[in-house]
This record gives C-alpha cells, sequence and structure tokens, in this order.
C-alpha cells in the first residue's frame, strides 16, 4: 500500500461497538465485520486526513513495534476493505 | 444448542406498494393496512431488537416509502443503534423526503430495478411511468450522496438486460449491485412458466456475473444469487433458519423468514404480545428448524449440513410438500430429478404474467397481460425468503 495515500471510511460503512456481544464491528451495507483488537487499533487512526504511512508510524509508536511490520499488517486487513469497497483511498 | 442472537431485522412496514410485480415474494394474503402496527410499536420493537443483538434493519415492505412517518422511524433506528437500510423501489419519494430520510440518519438505500429501459421495467412492474420516476429519484440518491446498491431481479424476460444493469449501476454511483434471478416463493409461484429461466439463461448469467466481478474490481461489487431450481446444492437459506435474522410482517407478526406463513403446522407470536427476545429464544416457529437435529437423511448424515442447513423450509414445503424435508434443490433430494424436469418445462412455459393484485388496488393497465387469479386455477402457495 502507497505510504502516501489517505484511507477513508465511506459513507455507508462505520465503527461501532456492539454491546450485546462485547466487540467492536465495522458495520457496511448487508455486512458486518468482527473486528479483533489489532483491525479496531487500526480503524482507529483512519481519519480521512492522514496518510497510510502516517497511520502506520503512530501505531508503530502506540505500540512500540517495527513500522514495517505494522505497515504490513495493515495493509493486508485495508487492502481487503478496500476490495469490498468498504475502504477508500485516496492518493 | 446454543442460540446466538440475530444480527438482521427485516421490517415489513407495509404490504401496500404501487408496483404489481409478478415475482413478488410476499404472501398471497397480503396484510390490510389497518392491521399495519403503528410507528410507536415499530420505535418499541426497533429498540427491543438493538438490546437484542440486531445491528442491520432493513426497512421494506411492500413500498416502505408507503408510510408516510418513514423519517421518523428511521431516526428512531439510528437512535435505538441500528444500521439502517431501505429496500425501495423508489415510487413514493421525492427529493424532500429524501432530503429527510438523509437528515433522519438513513444508512443507505437499495433500489430495485425492474428492467433497464421503460418498456421492460414498466411492463414487469405494471406501473406506467414508473421507470421515469426511478431514474429521477437514482439522481436524488446520487446528489445527495447516499450510499447505494442497484438490486435486480432476473427471469427469462429480463436477463439479457444484464450488461446494462450492470452499467447503470456504476452511473448511479452504487457501490455494488445484487443481482438476483428470481426465486418463487408467495406470488411468484403463479408465475413460473412466464418467468422461469431456461438453463442456458441461468448460465449465460452466471458468466456475465464472473466476468463482471473480475472487470469491476474495485469499483462495483457484485452479489449473486443463482438460478436455484437449476442448481445443484441449496442456498443457506436465511443463514440458516433461526440463527441469524428475523422478520416482521406488517401487523407485527414474527417470522423466521418471510414466507414462513407457509408452513402451515407452524404458529407464529406478535411483537403486539411479547418481547422480541422471547419470541427469538423461546418460540417453537424459530426452535422448529434450527440447527441440525430436525434433519431428516440425507441431510442428517450429509457433510454440507452445517453449510447450508438442508436449504430453505418454505421450499422443501412447496415442492415436496413438507417443510422438514431435503430442499428439492439438491442433487441428494429425491425430488430433485422431479424439479429439473419441472423447471425445463416452466422455462417453456407460456409468456402471460400474473400480476400481484391487492385489496383496494386497480389492476395494472398493461396490454395483454393475464391479471388475478382467473388466469389459471390457484395454486398451492408456499414461500420463503432468500
Amino acid at each position: 500500500m502507497d505510504p502516501t495515500a489517505i484511507p477513508d471510511l465511506p459513507r455507508g460503512v462505520r465503527v461501532h461497538f456492539d454491546k450485546v456481544r462485547e466487540t467492536w464491528v465495522l458495520l457496511a451495507p448487508e455486512r458486518t465485520v468482527t473486528l479483533d483488537p489489532v483491525a479496531h487499533a487500526i480503524l482507529s487512526e483512519v481519519d480521512g486526513k492522514r496518510s497510510f504511512g502516517e497511520i502506520t508510524a503512530r501505531l508503530a509508536e502506540l505500540y512500540a513495534a517495527p513500522q514495517d511490520q505494522i505497515a504490513a499488517d495493515s495493509a493486508g486487513f485495508l487492502g481487503a476493505l478496500r476490495d469490498r469497497l468498504f475502504l477508500d483511498l485516496a492518493s | 444448542m446454543t442460540i446466538r442472537p440475530p444480527i438482521a431485522m427485516l421490517a415489513e412496514l407495509t404490504h401496500r406498494c404501487p408496483l404489481s410485480c409478478p415475482y413478488c415474494s410476499n404472501p398471497v394474503e397480503l396484510a390490510r393496512t389497518e392491521t399495519e402496527l403503528p410507528t410507536e410499536d415499530w420505535v418499541r420493537v426497533f429498540g427491543e431488537a438493538a438490546e437484542l443483538g440486531v445491528l442491520q434493519l432493513h426497512l421494506s415492505g411492500g413500498e416502505p416509502a408507503s408510510r408516510r412517518n418513514l423519517a421518523e422511524l428511521v431516526r428512531a433506528a439510528r437512535a435505538a443503534g441500528l444500521y439502517t437500510n431501505l429496500i425501495t423501489s423508489g415510487i413514493g419519494l421525492t427529493e424532500a423526503r429524501l432530503r429527510e430520510l438523509d437528515a433522519a440518519g438513513l444508512d443507505h438505500i437499495q433500489l430495485s430495478l425492474q428492467g433497464t429501459d421503460a418498456e421492460m421495467a414498466d411492463a414487469i412492474g405494471g406501473y406506467r411511468g414508473g421507470f421515469m420516476r426511478k431514474m429521477q429519484v437514482a439522481g436524488w440518491i446520487k446528489a445527495i450522496g447516499f450510499p447505494l446498491t442497484l438490486n435486480t431481479v432476473l427471469h427469462r424476460r429480463n436477463l439479457h438486460q444484464l450488461p446494462r444493469a450492470l452499467e447503470m449501476a456504476e452511473e448511479m454511483g452504487a457501490r455494488r449491485i445484487e443481482v438476483a434471478t428470481v426465486q418463487f416463493h408467495g406470488w411468484a409461484l403463479k408465475n413460473r412458466d412466464a418467468l422461469m429461466p431456461t438453463r442456458e439463461q441461468a448460465k449465460e448469467a452466471t458468466r456475465i456475473v464472473a466476468e463482471a466481478r473480475a472487470r469491476l474490481k474495485g469499483r462495483l461489487v457484485v452479489d449473486y444469487v443463482p438460478a436455484d431450481y437449476h442448481s445443484d446444492y441449496p442456498k443457506r437459506c436465511m443463514g440458516g433458519w433461526g440463527t441469524t435474522g428475523l422478520n416482521v410482517a406488517p401487523d407485527g407478526t414474527v417470522l423466521p423468514c418471510h414466507a414462513a406463513q407457509t408452513i402451515p403446522h407452524l404458529t407464529f407470536e406478535n411483537v403486539r404480545d411479547k418481547p422480541l427476545s422471547e419470541i427469538w429464544y423461546q418460540s417453537p416457529a424459530f426452535n422448529a428448524y434450527r440447527g441440525t437435529g430436525w434433519m431428516p437423511e440425507p441431510c442428517q448424515s450429509c457433510d454440507r449440513r452445517e453449510a447450508d442447513f438442508g436449504g430453505c423450509r418454505c421450499q422443501a414445503m412447496a415442492l415436496a410438500g413438507d417443510a422438514g424435508a431435503t430442499d428439492p434443490v439438491c442433487i441428494k433430494s429425491p425430488h430433485h430429478a422431479a424439479l429439473q424436469a419441472r423447471a425445463a418445462a416452466h422455462a417453456e412455459g407460456p409468456d402471460a404474467l400474473i400480476y400481484r393484485i391487492a385489496p383496494g388496488k386497480p389492476l395494472p393497465l398493461i396490454a395483454g397481460a393475464a391479471t388475478g387469479s382467473e388466469a389459471r386455477p390457484a395454486e398451492r402457495i408456499a414461500a420463503e425468503n432468500s
């Protein structure tokens, strides 16, 4: 994933806390994706303003982990959301 | 057996609808306007649904826009924390009403498409001028920026329009298109002769969808429901009976799927009498076909038993006369060969459409069309929702 690309959740896709199942989920048209803590941490940084590179740098700092490893994990997850059109990527 | 909470609820706000589609999957006997749940009951039910674990609410019908206070219902659903989706033909929506729905927090719209031009769309919907109004509504939806899915129902008459429907989805700004081959439940059972696609058409649709998915990746998601009479394995109906979703009919009856009332030995509870949670977890109708314990052979020992849960109960009722039987679509069903022969015969059947009729509604004015039950003997009706 291009580090300068800016990820954003499009209208109609939103993060929601599921009180009954006590987990974070991503709600999209006719789909619900359960978010594990890593996925939720990544999406919590997606604000439509910061680039993928800035987000992974921030996550590396927050979780004291190597940025290239975080970038690889995040690219896999965000790429899968992008393929399902649950995520926009602006270059 | 652990019963999980439901994820989705289909709220059938009304059975009223300006269209008269011959493939309508609603029951032959529609709920009358005076029996419809009042707004305050719907608002309470949305709250109960969210408490129960429902995340996704589909506002449907009939035509949900026929409920004048639709925006109030959307506002209540959002306040309850539900992802709120409107399933509509567009007829009855104005730009002002759409802006009101936007302000109320509507998350997503599914717009139905009966055909890709006025001639086809109006002939199928039985509503002259409907296509033009729908295109106008699609324009407002795009201008407002609502996330949109275009819903198409394919059958023998319009299957050749699928490539154009895919283009239209992109032109409308939809991010998703649902390509559903006609399912025969409720009223639609009267129209199997007129609508059943040929086996060749069904294969062609599958080919077009596969090609479109590859070509449009990253631009348009294509969800596909193949022609199940021509399939070898049944669909995982409702994600499994009583596992994922529930339907509330216009009069408040709670159903495991929207055709469940065609199963004569089941009785259904009503949100006017009991909390939704009690109905979901305890009612005999919801427990009737949960899990795998109810299954006969060949399902019981089949390695697909938890993949498709034996298919559709209402279809087993309609086609095998037994809601507990293996769905006759399945290649392992003793009824499978007969069903495939019937499908081929329907596909060669006469073309006259039998339009949906409803109490107090004028018959569609389409030249040369058969309307109502006089066109052929009434069929025993059974139905289901995919």
